[in-house]
């Protein structure tokens, strides 16, 4: 009873979802040292899920996307995105499956001796290997436009704001049209209005480009505005998931927390 | 005592075996396709161009101070027309290739390695390599490249404008034609002065590069770790150039002089 409590079964929202699972990790395991961040995640992912991971600072969130996209190597149990072994991947089959997967930084991550023209044209001509100037140009004027930020193109990174920032980096991590999206915190930092636009720009963007997402985040509005399925952390393992509102209903003190 | 010397010799070992697998990845990513040239020659222009004022004003006075410093010396033993010679040889065997790779190292090493640290610090090179793209090929190769080439063209400068230096000390003093000079200076200098001097600052020019980009692309994640990896990268640089020059020395001695 006390197990089905933790994991909310109903899943409402995610059930809808149909599709092939994109995601697979199975009993993963990530350690630093002494420090077990990571001691036994299990989640699956399908196409077209917009999954939300919330927990307290250093439960292991970060380290959970950062293995997904194969920055870290997990220490122990299964990790498959599209069917692939992400840790036993050579260096050009991660190579290629990273053009599938956008990852939006913290802060943005936008390289500041280039301008936001060119911070965008850096994936189209480097991974891409696109030629044409005219279909570069036109692509990121499209996903400027997209991100509302058309008339920010020829500014420099340290020109522009906070929320300016994380939509041209939402917008260098979707003109390669990735499959998935992981999101770090994408509104940490940001006042609440902009915060919502954030959360609403990144909902508008999945229905545009029909990615799968990983949203980090500890903004609940975020989380409720994104999220088709959330899964709540404790301790380097997942202890609830469901959907929003049926988390905030959950009878477990801790989940209850995140709402309150 | 020897349980405390274990973990140093351990992660001397382990930043030792880091910097051949840096050295390994440039090496794999200087040969494969895709080389960034318009990144290659922005490099050079912000290696070389920019640091043309420091060394040519730094060399030149060098040259002049050379000059004035040697001049008593050489009269006592009458023997002040050997001054040309002296300075010619003295600035492009030694001087010229060690003060130019100093200045190069204080001034290109540590900007590389708080440029790439600071991008690590704000993860754009996390989001570089996530992205697919290849950042050491982008970042470290041609900043390793552009220093390998810039820091003998530099040098070449910097020997020219010290020569000039001297010639002017020499004329504060004395009124010597600046044709005679000259003749006198690159008459007196060989094949053997100039390949030696030459061979070592192409490795200088590596090492500068080398050692920022290692640096700065493997420093840690908070904004301390900015300035340590430029004052590192200094330090090691500085401390590398010295020991390559005994090396070359050593063996051009062995080769040329003797």
């Amino acid at each position: 009873m006390e197990e089905a409590d933790k994991h909310t079964a109903t899943k409402s929202k995610s059930s809808s979802v149909k599709g092939e699972t994109v995601i697979h990790i199975k009993g993963l395991k990530k350690s630093f040292g002494s420090n077990d961040v990571l001691k036994n995640i299990n989640l699956d992912i399908k196409r077209g899920e917009n999954v939300v991971i919330l927990g307290k600072s250093g439960t292991g969130k970060s380290v959970t996307i950062q293995c997904i996209v194969g920055m870290l190597a997990p220490d122990g149990g299964e990790l498959t995105v599209f069917g692939e072994d992400v840790a036993n991947l050579k260096e050009k089959d991660l190579k290629e499956l990273r053009m599938k997967i956008g990852f939006l930084f913290q802060g943005g991550a936008l390289y500041d001796s280039m301008t936001v023209r060119e911070n965008l044209e850096f994936p189209l001509t480097r991974v891409l290997r696109l030629k044409d100037q005219a279909e570069i140009d036109q692509r990121v004027e499209e996903v400027l436009d997209g991100v509302g930020l058309l008339d920010a193109i020829d500014k420099m990174p340290s020109d522009l704001s906070g929320g300016m920032r994380k939509r041209v980096g939402l917008a260098r991590t979707l003109i390669v049209k990735p499959e998935i999206m992981l999101y770090d915190e994408p509104t940490t930092g940001l006042d609440p209005i902009t915060s919502r636009e954030i959360s609403e720009l990144i909902l508008q963007m999945q229905k545009k480009y029909k990615t799968t997402s990983i949203i980090i985040t500890h903004d609940m509005e975020c989380a409720n505005i994104t999220s088709d399925r959330v899964v709540i952390m404790k301790d380097g393992e997942y202890v609830a998931e469901g959907s929003f509102d049926e988390l905030k209903k959950s009878k477990e003190q801790f989940v209850r927390s995140f709402f309150n | 005592m020897a349980e405390q010397a274990i973990p140093g010799w351990k992660r001397w070992l382990e930043g030792s075996g880091d910097q051949v697998i840096f050295l390994t990845r440039f090496f794999r990513n200087v040969f494969r396709g895709g080389f960034e040239w318009s990144e290659f020659v922005r490099q050079c222009y912000e290696i070389g161009y920019k640091s043309f004022m420091l060394v040519g004003t730094t060399a030149f006075i060098m040259g002049l101070v050379l000059a004035l410093q040697l001049r008593p010396t050489l009269v006592d033993f009458g023997a002040l027309s050997m001054l040309p010679k002296t300075l010619a040889v003295s600035i492009v065997r030694e001087i010229g290739p060690v003060i130019t790779a100093i200045i190069c190292a204080g001034k290109i090493s540590s900007g590389i390695g708080a440029e790439l640290g600071s991008m690590k610090v704000t993860e754009q090179i996390d989001a570089m390599e996530v992205s697919g793209a290849n950042p050491v090929q982008y970042l470290v190769v041609t900043r390793i490249l552009a220093t390998t080439f810039m820091v003998p063209l530099l040098t070449l400068l910097g020997d020219v404008l010290g020569l000039i230096g001297g010639f002017l000390a020499i004329n504060i003093t004395s009124n010597v034609s600046a044709l005679l000079y000259f003749n006198k200076c690159i008459g007196s200098l060989d094949f053997t002065d100039f390949l030696p001097a030459f061979i070592k600052t192409i490795f200088f020019g590596f090492i500068i590069g080398f050692v920022g980009c290692y640096k700065g692309y493997n420093s840690n994640r908070g904004t301390e770790s900015v300035g340590l990896a430029a004052n590192s990268a200094v330090v090691t640089a500085s401390l590398w150039i010295f020991v390559v020059d005994a090396i070359v020395v050593q063996i051009s001695s062995i080769l040329f002089y003797h």
